[in-house]
């Protein structure tokens, strides 16, 4: 059952080999007072058919209901060729591209990556991916506070229209080297963060301000007047960015006079199904002067004895296999695999697919917007432009009409109660181009219902 | 045998505007009025335009650039390249898991959350610890969590002064770097010279600032640390934690528990020892789990069970967690595939994977021995890894580990680990893994055996290999110096100088 192919005749021999009498007299340096008892609560082993039978038993009970729900994680169609060539072996079954003579698929795949990424971004360098989004924005701070010399506070601002996870993530991550994150507060109306929120900053030493666009509730931030702002006092700017949405917003690398000194976020959308939240990746790019700055693997062109063209991993002495207490981070293994699926993606799609999925997707919420909208007691939630998400207020409370959704098959948002209460009962919302016209119909329809029955109760 | 695949263009230089996956494009929609102008894209982003047979012709000759498990024995020591069962891939992306989303419902995820919840309890049993989390994204971000936890502790009881971390000296780089992320300061200690470490080095580095001590056991040097009692002793003695680096779990999975040696709080590489695909980099997963002292510490989401449904355990249910250290809930599908291979061993098949390991690994270390190879540790039983060094035949034939390493690409087998641990000058550092059979390491044994007597006979043979790669060896120092970390589309006209060297 372990995958061991060793007959009792091969077992014979090595033992011989060795010198020894039995498998057991290899743990003979292991005080016996510390060996395994039991595994007793360890289930017996089951073979292949009976744990088919079983995850397929379990898949079905989760079901597949129609689900509204983005908040980080975006339900994309993912061409088939994405997957059935990442599974492959060669990209599956390989480790970090240590050897790079016996890894110039992963290496040349992994340069690809990265010149996508810096172009999304409208950055110059990109690594060659992180854990998540959430951890990227970490990772993002604590660079930042190393790479800006103009400050020493290592305060960071965020908005709260920040990702909610993604604020918690960088203040568990980073707030052990002492980073200080503050918050600043957005316009209830729109939704937003407005730039005279951040005047009583002024003549403060800040070290970043992070930026995400468009912002939790899918409204768009005025970025170029918040990047111009932070430039202007030296403060660091991070962008958090959805990838799809770059096909039609303007890139990290072109807002304000100058752009952005970080562009991170969550490259999930690009080809990396929702599977509960993992895994998926986190990129991060930035300008050619921070390059030494940046944590995790980055792949580098060069050349071979022979003056022929290769690849392999490059600027290793940031890392901590060979800084060790003094790398940029502590990152080793990172996502290449969930990499290796956007490559594809993004192959496949070519700028002009792309482009048609952030227009799709941007089109289907706004047809939900409208069509929930129109049901009694629903309305928007502000009024400035969003991007493929959208905040909704009920006249009463979210969770027994969520509840009464998913009666009908639909999971209908995110209850925004637990970090938005100042917001009264309010639904984020979601639509990508999987949803079908139909579909929002039925979510509307079911909606109709649920806040009938609600009113009625 | 087919055409090998030598060399593959970079993918733009396939793109042909207007060329593109037009089955894969969504309706065209109008163009969206409602966002400004000042915040749309002016120019497309440099993404390929190519056709699908393009990118799948593509990435799949890029593929076969690669060595892989499923290609080649892969015996790189501390990383456990061990098989991927196909059935942990395959049930893990049964189309139910992969469309659930992370914020969908408890209602809407009892199946995958029933798998995540005896997936805790079997690392739980396997380890000896009383809780486990599985947020943990990788082995370092699983170190972070668990030397975070420690000082959480110690903040927790007032006692802030504990602020060192130990780490013995033979250590993954990991671990310092660990350390430093958490606010700590890190002090090395020595091994002895039988690779054990040196408990008198070890009474001298504790006191009141002692957080913890960082140790992988067997550790980095592929021998079982035998006075692990004492040092789990002297460090609680100062009123320091255990902490246990889990790279080295296969060695004694299903014969000894890192709980009963002592440790406080582990972490544990299921992209290794639970056989989860190493993906050319990721991802993996780092799953931590803890002694009771720690469990209120650890990082959530952890799933819970109330009478028979489960649900997620978060900041309400463990106020002085650490907290959320990545979006969601970690690497959820590498979750289901670690416990799909857990479920296929059972306790049975858990039980062979130490023995089965570690008499791989003595086997080759023996037959390497009497074919003249110098052991680092000669007096020492090999765990899962051991390590030979090849400082003699650096010295006197000028042939480094470096040039082995390469030569052993072209008799078809992935390198060993190189120059780690540093203790130990020109070593390799060889793991090869329960999954491979005796036929197979012979075939290596032979191969050094070759390189060796080659080294003898023809040293510029080995020092100039490999010589059927794709590429030979790669000018590194070029690559930091000029860096070229992204494609750029070359002017009309010129050619690549490097790209027209191409053999035919």
């Amino acid at each position: 059952m372990a995958f061991i192919p060793h007959t009792e005749r091969d077992v014979a021999q090595m033992l011989a080999a060795i010198g020894v009498s039995s498998i057991e007299q290899l743990f003979e340096e292991i005080p016996a007072n510390l060996r395994i008892k039991s595994l007793a609560g360890v289930p017996t082993a089951l073979n292949e058919m009976e744990i088919g039978r079983l995850m397929s038993a379990r898949a079905k009970a989760d079901g597949r209901p129609l689900c509204f729900i983005g908040a980080g994680a975006y339900e994309h169609h993912i061409p088939s060729a994405v997957w059935a060539i990442t599974t492959r072996g060669e990209f599956y079954s390989a480790y970090t591209p240590y050897q790079a003579e016996a890894s110039q698929g992963t290496l040349q795949l992994l340069y690809e990556y990265q010149s996508m990424i810096a172009s999304l971004t409208g950055m110059q360098v990109s690594n060659a991916s992180l854990y998540d989004g959430a951890s990227a924005v970490a990772e993002a701070c604590l660079m930042a506070v190393r790479a800006n010399r103009k400050s020493k506070s290592q305060r960071i601002l965020v908005p709260t229209t920040v990702h909610p996870h993604y604020r918690k993530v960088a203040a568990a991550t980073a707030g052990n080297q002492g980073l200080r994150f503050e918050e600043v507060p957005y316009c209830t109306a729109e939704g937003r963060t407005i730039v005279e929120a951040l005047g009583k900053y002024d003549g403060q030493d800040i070290s970043a301000l992070v930026i995400q666009q468009p912002n939790f509730f899918g409204v768009l931030e005025d970025v170029d007047a918040l990047t111009d702002w932070a430039r202007a006092r030296h403060i660091f700017v991070i962008a958090v960015v959805n990838p799809t949405s770059l096909a039609m917003l303007k890139p990290p690398g072109e807002w304000g006079a100058n752009g952005v000194d970080i562009a991170v976020g969550d490259g999930q959308p690009l080809g990396v199904p929702l599977s509960s939240g993992g895994p998926y990746f986190g990129f991060i790019a930035t300008r050619m002067e921070h390059v030494r700055q940046l944590p995790g693997r980055i792949v580098g062109r060069t050349v071979d004895l022979s003056g022929r063209s290769g690849f392999t991993l490059t600027l290793q002495a940031r890392e901590q296999h060979i800084r060790r207490a003094k790398a940029t981070s502590n990152i080793c293994t990172n996502q290449g695999l969930l990499v290796t699926a956007a490559t594809i993606y993004m192959s496949i799609m070519g700028p002009q697919g792309l482009e048609r999925v952030a227009a799709a997707s941007h089109a289907r919420t706004r047809e939900l917007v409208t069509a929930l909208s129109r049901v009694k007691g629903v309305r928007t939630a502000f009024t400035s432009p969003c991007f493929h998400e959208a905040v909704l207020l009920f006249d009463r409370p979210i969770a027994p009409v969520l509840k009464s959704l998913e009666g009908h098959g639909v999971l209908g948002g995110l209850n925004l109660a637990e970090h938005y209460p100042e917001l009264g009962p309010a639904l984020l919302v979601c639509a990508t181009e999987t949803k079908t016209a139909e579909d929002i119909d039925a979510y509307a329809r079911a909606l109709t219902e649920a806040m009938k029955a609600a009113r009625a109760a | 045998m087919g055409h090998q695949v030598m060399n593959e263009k970079v993918i733009f230089e396939y793109s042909q505007p207007g060329r593109g996956a037009t089955d894969q494009w969504p309706q065209a929609v109008p163009e969206a009025t409602d966002v400004p102008a000042a915040l749309r894209r002016r120019s497309a982003p440099m993404l390929p335009e190519v056709s699908e047979l393009e990118a799948v012709r593509h990435f799949t000759r890029l593929s076969q650039l690669n060595f892989s498990i499923d290609t080649h024995f892969y015996p790189l020591g501390s990383c456990t390249m061990k098989y991927n069962p196909k059935a942990c891939n395959q049930y893990a992306m049964l189309p139910e898991f992969l469309a659930r989303h992370p914020l969908g419902p408890e209602s809407h995820g009892q199946g995958f959350l029933a798998c995540m919840y005896e997936l805790q309890e079997m690392l739980k049993e396997v380890t000896g610890m009383q809780g486990v989390s599985l947020t943990p994204m990788a082995g370092a971000h699983g170190e972070f969590a668990g030397v975070a936890m420690i000082r959480a502790y110690h903040r927790a009881r007032g006692d802030l002064a504990r602020n060192e971390i130990i780490v013995p000296e033979a250590a993954h780089g990991t671990n310092p770097a660990t350390a430093t992320m958490c606010g700590c300061v890190v002090r090395e200690i020595a091994v002895g010279e039988d690779g054990d470490v040196d408990l008198e080095a070890l009474q001298a580095a504790v006191g009141p600032k002692t957080a913890g001590i960082m140790l992988t056991n067997p550790s980095t040097l592929g021998v079982f640390e035998r006075r692990i009692e004492d040092v789990a002793r002297i460090v609680h003695a100062a009123g320091g934690l255990l902490y246990y680096d889990g790279a080295n779990l296969n060695a004694i999975l299903g014969k000894v528990r890192p709980g009963d040696m002592g440790f406080d709080v582990i972490h544990m590489n299921l992209h290794k020892t639970f056989s989860t695909p190493h993906g050319g980099g990721g991802p993996g997963a780092g799953a931590v789990g803890v002694s009771a002292r720690l469990m209120p510490f650890l990082p959530i989401p952890i799933v819970g069970k109330d009478g028979e449904r489960y649900r997620w355990l978060s900041e309400a249910d463990l106020p002085q967690s650490i907290g959320r250290l990545s979006a969601f809930m970690g690497n959820a599908g590498v979750l289901l595939r670690a416990y799909i291979y857990m479920r296929l061993l059972g306790r049975e098949g858990m039980a062979q994977v130490g023995e089965f390991a570690t008499l791989n690994a003595n086997y080759m270390l023996a037959r390497l021995r009497t074919a003249g190879f110098e052991a680092a540790y000669p007096q020492r039983r090999a765990s899962h890894e051991f390590i030979i060094t090849l400082k003699r035949q650096a010295r006197e034939l000028n042939v480094t580990a470096m040039d082995f390493a390469k030569r052993l690409l072209d008799h078809g087998f992935h390198a060993p680990t190189t120059y780690f641990p540093l203790l130990v000058p020109e070593c390799l550092l060889i793991e090869p893994t329960e999954t491979e059979s005796k036929d197979v390491l012979d075939a290596f044994i032979e191969a050094l055996v070759h390189i060796q007597r080659e080294a003898e006979e023809e040293p510029e043979h080995v020092r100039a290999a490999p010589h059927t790669m794709p590429v030979r060896r790669l000018d590194d120092v070029r690559a930091a110096k000029q860096l070229d970390l992204t494609w750029k589309p070359k002017p009309p006209g010129s050619t690549d100088p490097s790209l027209a060297e191409l053999p035919a």
